[in-house]
């Protein structure tokens, strides 16, 4: 049986910003349940010998020169914003401290 | 916010042992960004940009964009990590650090988790006494900057009572390394003396190798300091606190003194410590509490898919090793020697954080005695009144410039001082002051000798005794001269002329 | 004319185009008509172009000046709405894009333009390329034109849709675990999937970062050739792209039509892949184009892949997990919807409120699983683990690889399912990725295209061929091969039988 309860939904929810009426999380709750019981069985064969790959085509080295290139203007910036002071992206009050 | 009880420092010493640790974040002074080609607001040619101007797509994480390695980046890092004494990793990587803040444009960091580009290094340091004391260093990783928060409205522009904040993405990719420490112990009662020792050689480092324009008040050297305590006789780490933001050298002793009276009250009182952030207060020294760690540091890291490995070749890092410049202790013992400073007058530019400055102005041609005399001297003066870093106020350049505009005759000490007065305000060069104010010493003999006669001719009996011999009666000329002059003649040059025309007229 | 303009394939077009037959302002307008007449029903765009009509005039007006153009210049095509356009929204079929008009072109947007292709519009999809079915489209769903009670496959719906509704002879797709190939299979159209790196993401509003791939939808592998060629090559801008000199990918298709190329060809039949839960008239069709292949030479083996039992797991942890780091820039401050709760709140209440009311239930559903699979604790045994699949599933390629020279499976488990039938079951939706997930999660090329029609409901069903890494022309040479040889057995193209739709003019 999984381990997902509607609490560790409601985490989960709150680190990726996402809000959730209690209908959802209670969805949610049965849905991932029943999705991670069927994909925990990666964990069958990924045995400790077992290298993990991250990019399907390996790589190394990849890299741009130190040369000043493209960039938007604070026009075009600014041009999608919800709001902005003219030069600055506005948000409203943020709760908490500095990061 | 109300002060912590603090318990007397050396009491605290008595019944505790300070185990510290540092985290340097050191902005790269590359041409671009970390992840974009946008120009690099942490490079001289781009710091006084306006908001959001220097910008490319992944730097506001718009849909689509895609982060590229800086390969110049890349070299600095390796060049800072071999510096720090460090292993330079066989294959490193970028990892993603997942929250949410407005000023991070992705809502995640890129960053270093697993593996670092360097690690396991160690850094020398001098202290005030001239002892050497070694850094552990566990690691120093790239990762990149996030933006600028200005908060708007409530009282203090602090984040706390602002009814809203505006976000500028200039800093937004910004290249960092960020080199951490590992514990440090037998500090003991220098631990506030180590922790300034240890980021001013920080800097001293990444300008030695030119990777960083370093300066603390723009906040290209970033320091947050980990300080806890343990019983005499413990064994076992006790709690530490995180303290962010403290961005002067003087700070870092300050706000470790602090903390360890601070922590030394809870814990005699039988306290405990909280494991915490705290922010250190330039004002009014004191920390206070930030965000406690909890679940909710939840980063998820994972290896950044949009980026591929550094794997940086033998023969780079040797390339690089070689081109590293002289580690500081060894750069210390020449520069003293060369510049034939005493052991009093060389711990002097050392324990006023100096040593660049002083050894730039020599580079611009100054002669080191006059370099460590202004610096140390009437800059640094300038600099505790108006607690500010003696850096920050002037450059090397116009210190050099100022001191061979007093070797040239061209200004007394009195007036070099008052065109520094100048340059600290702003009003440019050294020659632009001595032009815009108007202080140039008066070098026209015409004009001199005007003066002089007259004087002379208003004082015979002091004329006659300087006929008669007696030389020293010339200061009451002089000094009338001077003053004609209103001071802005050179003294020696008015004291030659005097007696050349007490014999004349 | 009006009809055969849009009937005739890409390269028909181009070479009536270059002949001077026809002009550009025909074809866009016939395929303007078309879409005007039939995307009532279809829904396959989400925005069509004002600027068309003027970008063929202006192609027109190059060609009789007598510039030297592109092999495609002057054909229509449609994009993908998750791919960037400076003049047209994209929206990634998502609520919170609504509107969103960057300020930059995708790579692969830029390239078409350079070639003079002339963009017709943006298809419906998905939201965030998340679905089998176009039935997550935060803009209502695309239908199939064989059947409009039925859907179009997905994420990329509305492209397959579009070309086999004859609104569009070309259009752009992106393939995470198969939204090019599944739609193509359930529309009787044709689609390609690149190696991994072989088309630049930059531009493409990311799902998964290492599995997504740009690729081309058509109605013959020549076509879709033709477009590779003009959307593949490296590019800086992305940092997997590969820097790999390709071959001409038309050349290969038309190297393969004479079906030379299939003699002694090793086709590999991947057992884990043919199984289960396919529907009869799925294994039938499927079979038979295999023994179509032997009959012109081929020699088929029977390949294992032991580990791709795992690749549906694997996916649905590898795609949430960057997913949910890939969807966190749209936070409401820099671009995209801003929802602000009842009587104003924190910035991250903002946030919250945004991301709930503009994220569909699938997005949030991934979003989450992926915070769970990333989450502190759980790594190792998820995402870890995950990536340790990954591993497992490219030496399954690798072995098969010795033995085949292409590996072929059904490109989807089923025909084209009714709306509604698995909206509720997400896993049954997943399971319908089985066949193309493979082939992201390592990397490799695959196509799908069309082998017939199921009995037992007239749909169309396809095939998908796979080949190693960067063998992509390989793919095309195989896949003209078998398509001359089905359309010889069909007296024309299998989407020739589909119904009609909307008015004939």
């Amino acid at each position: 049986m999984s381990e997902i309860t509607p609490e560790l939904v409601e985490h989960l929810a709150n680190l990726a910003r996402i809000g959730l009426t209690p209908e959802e999380v209670q969805s949610l709750t049965g849905e991932l349940g029943a999705i991670v019981d069927s994909v925990a069985k990666v964990s069958e064969v990924a045995t400790p010998d077992v290298p993990a790959t991250s990019h399907p085509i390996p790589l190394v080295n990849v890299f741009r020169p130190d040369v000043p290139g493209e960039t938007v203007t604070t026009e075009q910036a600014l041009a999608m914003a919800p709001e902005h002071d003219g030069s600055r992206f506005k948000v409203s009050a943020i709760l908490g401290e500095e990061q | 916010m109300s002060a912590a009880e603090l318990m007397d420092y050396d009491k605290a010493l008595e019944l505790f042992e300070p185990v510290l640790g540092f985290e340097v974040h050191v902005e790269l002074n590359t041409r671009t960004k970390m992840f974009s080609p946008a120009p690099n607001p942490a490079n001289e040619e781009f710091h006084a940009a306006e908001p959001n101007t220097l910008i490319a797509p992944v730097d506001l994480g718009l849909p689509g964009s895609l982060p590229t390695v800086n390969e110049t980046a890349v070299r600095y890092s390796i060049s800072l990590g071999l510096a720090l004494g460090c292993q330079i990793a066989e294959s490193s990587r970028f990892a993603r650090k997942n929250y949410f803040y407005p000023d991070l444009a992705k809502n995640y960091q890129i960053s270093q988790y697993d593996e670092p580009i360097a690690h396991d290094g160690q850094v020398e340091i001098e202290l005030e006494d001239g002892t050497l004391f070694q850094i552990p260093i566990e690691r120093a990783h790239m990762e990149e900057d996030a933006g600028k928060l200005t908060h708007v409205g409530g009282s203090t522009g602090r984040i706390q009572g602002a009814e809203y904040s505006l976000v500028d993405y200039n800093r937004a990719g910004v290249p960092l390394v960020e080199i951490v420490t590992r514990p440090i112990f037998g500090a003991e009662h220098l631990a506030p003396q180590v922790g300034k020792a240890y980021v001013s050689t920080i800097r001293d480092i990444v300008r030695g190798l030119g990777i960083s324009e370093a300066r603390m008040e723009r906040g290209n050297l970033r320091c947050d300091a980990n300080v806890s305590l343990r019983p005499r006789g413990q064994e076992k780490l006790g709690t530490r606190t995180e303290t962010k933001n403290v961005n002067s050298f003087r700070s870092v002793e300050r706000a470790v003194r602090y903390e360890i009276q601070r922590q030394a009250a809870i814990l005699a009182a039988g306290g405990t410590i909280i494991q915490e952030t705290r922010h250190w207060h330039e004002d009014t020294g004191v920390t206070s509490p930030g965000r406690p760690k909890s679940d909710a540091d939840d980063y998820r890291y994972f290896p950044e898919p949009d980026l591929l490995p550094v794997v940086p070749s033998p023969a780079l890092i040797e390339e690089l090793r070689a081109a590293l410049p002289e580690a500081p202790a060894v750069r210390r013992r020449r520069l003293k020697e060369q510049w034939g400073f005493t052991d009093l007058e060389f711990q002097d530019v050392l324990n006023s954080g100096l040593l660049v400055e002083v050894e730039e102005t020599a580079r611009f041609g100054a002669a080191p005695a006059q370099a460590r005399k202004w610096w140390t001297g009437e800059i640094a003066r300038i600099a505790n009144a108006q607690e500010v870093e003696a850096s920050s106020l002037v450059s090397p350049q116009h210190v050099s410039e100022l001191i061979a505009l007093v070797e040239n005759g061209e200004l007394t000490d009195r007036l070099a001082r008052q065109v520094l007065e100048g340059v600290i305000a702003g009003e440019g060069s050294p020659s632009d002051v001595v032009k815009s104010r108007g202080l140039a010493v008066v070098s026209d003999d015409g004009a001199l000798i005007a003066a002089i006669d007259e004087a002379l001719a208003s004082q015979p009996d002091v004329l006659q005794k300087i006929r008669d011999g007696k030389v020293q009666a010339a200061g009451a000329v002089i000094g009338a001269v001077m003053k004609a002059m209103k001071g802005q003649a050179d003294a020696a040059r008015v004291r030659e002329l005097v007696l050349e025309r007490a014999s004349q007229v | 004319m009006s009809t055969e303009l849009i009937t005739m394939s890409a390269a028909q077009l181009a070479e009536k185009l270059a002949a001077r037959e026809i002009s550009s302002v025909e074809a866009t307008q016939a395929h303007l008509n078309r879409i005007a007449d039939v995307d009532g029903d279809i829904h396959a765009f989400l925005h069509v172009s004002e600027a068309a009509l003027s970008t063929a005039a202006s192609v027109d007006a190059a060609r009789g000046g007598g510039a030297q153009l592109g092999p495609l210049a002057g054909v229509p095509v449609a994009i993908k709405d998750v791919l960037c356009t400076f003049d047209m929204p994209s929206t990634s079929g998502s609520k919170i894009l609504e509107g969103y008009i960057p300020p930059y072109d995708a790579t692969v947007v830029r390239k078409l333009r350079e070639a003079n292709l002339v963009p017709l519009g943006k298809t419906n999809m998905d939201e965030f390329a998340m679905g089998s079915s176009t039935e997550h489209s935060a803009y209502g769903p695309t239908k199939n034109p064989w059947d409009l009670e039925r859907i179009p496959g997905g994420s990329g719906g509305g492209s397959a849709a579009a070309v086999s509704a004859f609104e569009a002879p070309l259009a752009l797709g992106s393939d995470t675990g198969g939204s090019i190939r599944q739609p193509a299979a359930v529309t009787g159209s044709v689609g390609m999937k690149p190696t991994y790196g072989g088309v630049s993401r930059y531009g493409a509003i990311a799902l998964a970062s290492s599995l997504d791939q740009v690729g081309p939808v058509a109605r013959s592998v020549l076509d879709a050739a033709l477009l590779h060629d003009v959307i593949g090559g490296y590019d800086p801008h992305d940092a997997t792209s590969l820097t790999d000199t390709w071959p001409s990918f038309a050349e290969a298709a038309r190297a393969g039509r004479n079906g030379e190329s299939l003699k002694g060809l090793r086709v590999g039949v991947v057992a884990e892949l043919n199984g289960e839960g396919f529907q009869a008239g799925v294994r039938q069709r499927f079979d038979e184009a295999v023994a179509l292949l032997a009959k012109a030479g081929a020699e088929i083996v029977e390949v294992a892949a032991p580990s791709f039992e795992y690749a549906i797991s694997a996916y649905y942890l590898i795609l949430p997990a960057e997913a949910s780091s890939n969807l966190a820039k749209f936070d409401s401050v820099r671009f995209g919807l801003r929802v602000t709760p009842e009587g104003g709140g924190t910035v991250e209440e903002v946030m919250a409120a945004t991301r709930e009311a503009g994220f569909g239930p699938e997005v949030k559903r991934r979003i989450i699983l992926g915070t769970y699979a990333l989450s502190a604790g759980y790594y190792d045994a998820y995402y870890g683990s995950a990536q340790k699949v990954r591993t497992l599933i490219q030496r399954d390629f690798s072995a098969a690889f010795e033995k085949a020279d292409v590996l072929v499976s059904p490109a989807a488990p089923t025909t084209a399912f009714r709306f509604g039938e698995k909206l509720d079951d997400p896993l049954a939706m997943y399971l319908n990725d089985i066949t193309t997930i493979p082939a992201n999660l390592a990397g490799v090329p695959g196509m799908g295209l069309p082998i017939g029609l199921a009995p037992e409901d007239g749909l169309p069903v396809g095939i998908q061929l796979m080949a190693p890494a960067r063998e992509d022309a390989r793919l095309y040479t195989v896949g003209a091969g078998l398509e001359t040889l089905l359309e010889e057995q069909w007296g024309g193209s299998l989407l020739a039988q589909a119904p009609a739709l909307g008015v004939e003019r």
